[in-house]
């Protein structure tokens, strides 16, 4: 009895432990809603996203520009700072069908991006 | 050149509009230049380390930092401007009142004016950092363009400081009476602004996703990134979509302020006073 009782203890530990490093590997891979943008030479890499409607996605911004941006779309209601050599996680709220802008806003008449929501 | 200006003044035109309120609501309170001063030296000292630390900052909070660092130190604001009103429902009438009064209030003043000092420290520090980081670029990565960029932000900065002198002195021409009034209106309505930028900094984190609707798109009649509705966006919060609950938030501090007020003033201080 104490036997399988012990085994069973280990059991719930080990699924656990397996639940915790698997949140941990998930929180930092690619997850399936996310979106990779690059940006350098004041170009954004796609310069069109594609995202479903009323679904929230993330974008991983990677700057990797010598110089900090600030990742701003107004429809989106998005504004962050990415410092120069560095990413950022970016939340978009789900969003009805259409077009919105995006800028790095230290460039903006050049660092200009669109997503597509269909 | 005129890059730089824009971006930089656009960033300082807030801080700039904040700080001129606050040097009008505080005109009469002995030692104020040191307080405010002292808020604008903090700030800019604060916008310098955040922007050092812009990508640590970033990591925080599973990539949130910045957001909820962002909505913290509105709250905090939020916090001081609110509790300043409440504090002049109570006091204001001895500083506006006879100077012999001033002296007994020039203590407790203090207390507001450190309110006010945290206000302008964190106004300069939001907008601050993204102008250090902006110049600190251009300035690093060198080349011919460096020196007429740090130009052009630096006449974005004078134009900044223009700004609050042209609020500061707008509004020392509304009369000693009504300038209190004028003033309460004005702050709180700042600080609902604040709070429902806040709210908008902890939706963009994923925080806080509750009654998230937009309540209404009046972007056809005034868009906030137009230089109108930046203005408005400053003075009191206009956005041109807010969501339901960045509504609710903004009401509800509205709501709070004068309900405190109310409780707070001294019902009978004329009298008192004679």
């Amino acid at each position: 009895m104490p036997i399988s009782a012990n085994v069973f203890k280990c059991a719930a530990i080990a699924v656990a432990v397996s639940a915790v490093l698997s949140f941990e590997t998930t929180a930092q891979a690619q997850k399936p809603g996310e979106i990779e943008i690059s940006y350098q030479d004041k170009k954004f890499t796609p310069v069109e996203v594609s995202i479903p409607a009323n679904t929230a996605v993330t974008f991983r911004v990677k700057n990797l520009s010598a110089k900090a941006m600030e990742f701003e779309s107004k429809p989106l209601k998005i504004e962050k700072v990415i410092a120069a050599k560095s990413e950022a996680i970016i939340n978009v709220r789900p969003q009805k069908a259409g077009e919105y802008k995006f800028v790095d806003e230290f460039n903006e008449d050049v660092a200009i991006g669109k997503v597509i929501v269909k | 050149m005129l890059a730089a200006l824009i971006i930089v003044f656009r960033e300082v035109f807030e801080a700039g509009l904040i700080i001129g309120i606050v040097l009008a609501v505080t005109r009469t309170v002995p030692g104020r230049n040191r307080w405010i001063g002292g808020g604008l030296v903090a700030g800019i000292a604060g916008a310098c380390i955040v922007a050092m630390f812009a990508g640590g900052l970033s990591h925080l909070f599973a990539g949130m930092g910045q957001e909820v660092f962002n909505a913290a130190i509105l709250s905090i604001a939020v916090v001081m401007l609110t509790w300043h009103n409440v504090w002049m429902a109570r006091h204001g009438r001895e500083l506006a009142g006879d100077m012999r009064a001033m002296g007994q209030a020039v203590a407790e003043g203090s207390k507001s004016l450190l309110a006010l000092a945290v206000v302008v420290a964190v106004a300069v520090l939001r907008e601050g950092s993204e102008v250090v980081l902006f110049l600190y670029g251009v300035l690093a990565s060198g080349g011919d363009s460096a020196w007429s960029v740090t130009l052009g932000g630096l006449a974005g900065l004078a134009l900044g400081a223009v700004v609050c002198a042209l609020t500061y002195l707008g509004l020392l021409r509304i009369p000693m009476r009504a300038l209190f009034g004028t003033t309460t209106v004005l702050i709180a309505l700042l600080a609902a602004g604040m709070a429902a930028q806040a709210v908008a900094f902890l939706m963009q984190a994923n925080w806080l996703t509750a009654l998230d609707t937009v309540a209404w798109d009046s972007g056809w009649l005034l868009s906030d990134s137009s230089f109108v509705g930046r203005a408005l966006h400053t003075l009191v919060g206009y956005t041109d979509q807010p969501t339901v609950m960045q509504l609710a938030v903004y009401l509800a501090v509205l709501a709070v302020t004068f309900v405190l007020m109310r409780i707070f003033s001294l019902p009978d201080s004329s009298a008192a006073r004679a």
